[in-house]
């Protein structure tokens, strides 16, 4: 399997940054790496992973079970993240959430048929002064309302 | 980039470059007394440094409240093995978002305090360990790291010291344990974040089972100003044994939610109607999480007191984190106490019983409660599952889910009382029309 030369650079760098002996410390950045352009760990990652790093591929399954954002298959091409714990919550997350389910005619861990969006419910992501807050892949939205929402979906559909 | 208006109130130490422009670039830090600590830390032994730490009182800002000078004393001074300087930037405790700030807007702050570290115990590479989900600040950090390459802050031979560090940024993958020291330090040799028996505590066993000082982001972030204006002067800016200033992320039912900086010991109520503007809509208080989702609630009668480690223990709650959460009077506690326990149950590794069937019980019994199908008889089963939990973990995942709950049963029983037998939650009609 072969990555993009910006990843192969990425990954080099990442086994150089731990001890002698240690490479296996590389696996989660790697994998979150890999993930990142391929879209998903799928088996051929993995294998590729194992096969780089000396680890097991039963090893690395462990590790990519426990992780919250290591995914199997891929999810949108805008990832939606909705964050309904506490913070968010008081302030409104909960109906955040479901408008964002019907506008988007999905669910949890869902994608839309089309491939542009999949929605997912998370815990806390670090924004709870600016709630309620949403991440689309890797970008922060603060202070969401279903209006806002609604805007952000319709420029999001633009980019495509 | 700041996300909300700082208040006159704050008392910029760590955020006092907050706001300049290219604040995260190395010129702005330079021009601002950056790395003016490590220049003077170079002259100091590791001793010194240790000492001064000591007298600064700068306790953990990751939750516990362990005195940091005294942590730093506990790696051995003399080793065979390499030792580390690890960074916790896993920030995920909810109700705390104080980290995030820290980092992107002055980045250069955590290197030079994670220098002063090493320097303290003769450590030479440190790792930041960052939530997956802060993808960019790992690019903002990288960034710093590689400005500071240039200048000399960091590689060989630092500024023709004789000094050498290395700095490089690792990325989790979503995992709130990881947060957790140890887990955190299986996290980093690429395993799954789950908690190591200690001792050994990561002082002498830590990453790659090596003597590890291991901090939270704020933290190394108070060190420079510790080092660069003494120790004394940064713990009289804070109540006693409770060094310094803090960054509080207050979020919730109040008009001006953010993140400020403010000296320990200043007082909740103060916090509340002062710098956060007071609660919204002209709502009553109902109760405040004082320093993130772990700690037990306050009632709003209990919030006339002063924002320090020992104050909140004698309350019975903690410090935490400093992520102050605000609930106003139309807050249905039962809810807040499903909330909580979704989170935890979703969180819990799995490593030790009580915690992975605990917070999965507790969490089904009290979405329950919420829909109206309680029994009175399990209101005290709440409790008994919860106290189950307590000090019987591996980590203090177990505790940090068991002990709000107990404070919301105890402090609200009449809430629990109103969801019971198919009563509907006497809140929801209210706060469906919040957005």
């Amino acid at each position: 399997m072969t990555f993009s030369p910006q990843l192969e650079a990425r990954f080099e760098k990442l086994v150089r940054s731990y001890p002698p002996g240690r490479q296996r410390a590389a696996l989660i950045p790697m994998l979150l790496y890999a993930q990142d352009e391929v879209g998903a760990v799928t088996p051929q990652v993995v294998e590729e992973i194992s096969r780089r790093l000396g680890v097991s591929v039963l090893e690395i399954e462990e590790v990519v079970s426990y992780y919250s954002m290591l995914r199997r298959k891929p999810a949108g091409k805008h990832h939606i993240q909705i964050c309904t714990n506490i913070s968010c919550l008081l302030l409104g997350a909960e109906q955040l959430w479901e408008h964002a389910c019907r506008r988007l005619g999905i669910g949890n861990r869902q994608v839309t048929p089309d491939g542009q969006f999949s929605l997912e419910e998370v815990e806390c992501i670090g924004a709870c002064s600016w709630a309620p807050a949403l991440m689309v892949n890797y970008d922060y939205h603060h202070h969401m309302t279903p209006e806002k929402l609604d805007r952000l979906i319709e420029s999001l559909r633009k980019t495509q | 980039m700041l996300y909300n208006e700082p208040s006159p109130l704050e008392v910029r130490v760590l955020t006092r470059r907050f706001g300049l422009p290219n604040s995260a670039s190395i010129d702005t830090y330079l021009a601002t007394e950056g790395y003016a600590a490590f220049r003077k830390a170079l002259a100091m032994t590791p001793e010194q440094i240790i000492e001064e730490v000591k007298i600064s009182n700068l306790r953990g800002r990751g939750g516990a409240g362990f005195p940091t000078g005294l942590k730093w004393s506990f790696v051995p001074r003399q080793s065979p093995k390499p030792k580390y300087i690890v960074v916790n930037a896993d920030e995920g405790e909810p109700g705390t978002c104080k980290d995030r700030v820290l980092m992107e807007n002055d980045p250069h702050q955590l290197l030079e305090g994670m220098l002063i570290a090493g320097l303290a115990v003769d450590a030479h590479t440190g790792y930041i360990y960052i939530r997956g989900e802060y993808r960019y600040l790992i690019e903002i950090m990288d960034r710093a790291i590689a400005e500071a390459y240039e200048r000399g802050y960091l590689g060989r031979n630092i500024l023709g010291s004789g000094f050498d560090f290395d700095v490089y940024t690792h990325t989790g993958a979503g995992s709130y344990e990881c947060g957790e020291e140890s887990a955190l330090l299986e996290s980093l040799e690429g395993k799954r974040g789950i908690p190591r028996i200690r001792p050994p505590f990561p002082a002498v066993v830590g990453a790659f089972q090596c003597p590890t000082v291991l901090n939270n982001v704020e933290t190394f972030c108070a060190i420079p100003a510790i080092i660069r204006d003494g120790g004394a002067a940064f713990a009289a800016l804070g109540t006693p044994k409770n060094g310094g200033t803090r960054l509080f992320a207050i979020s919730g039912h109040v008009n001006r939610p953010g993140v400020y900086e403010l000296p320990m010991g200043f007082n909740l109520l103060r916090m509340i109607n002062e710098v956060a503007g007071g609660v919204r809509n002209g709502k009553k208080l109902k109760a405040v999480i004082p320093g993130g989702s772990s700690c037990p609630v306050l009632k709003a009668e209990e919030c006339d007191i002063a924002m320090d480690f020992d104050s909140l223990a004698r309350a019975k709650s903690m410090l935490g984190s400093g992520g102050v959460i605000v609930m106003d009077e139309d807050t249905c506690m039962v809810k807040v106490a499903m909330r909580i326990m979704k989170f935890y149950a979703h969180e819990s590794c799995g490593w030790c019983v009580p915690c992975r069937e605990g917070t999965l019980w507790l969490k089904k019994l009290l979405t329950r409660f919420h829909e109206g199908q309680g029994r009175r008889d399990e209101i005290a089963l709440i409790g008994e599952l919860a106290r189950n939990m307590l000090g019987r973990t591996f980590c203090p995942l177990g505790d940090a889910a068991a002990m709000p709950t107990l404070s919301l049963v105890e402090k609200f029983y009449d809430e629990f009382e109103a969801h019971l037998e198919g009563r509907p939650c006497p809140f929801e009609a209210r706060t469906a029309v919040l957005v």
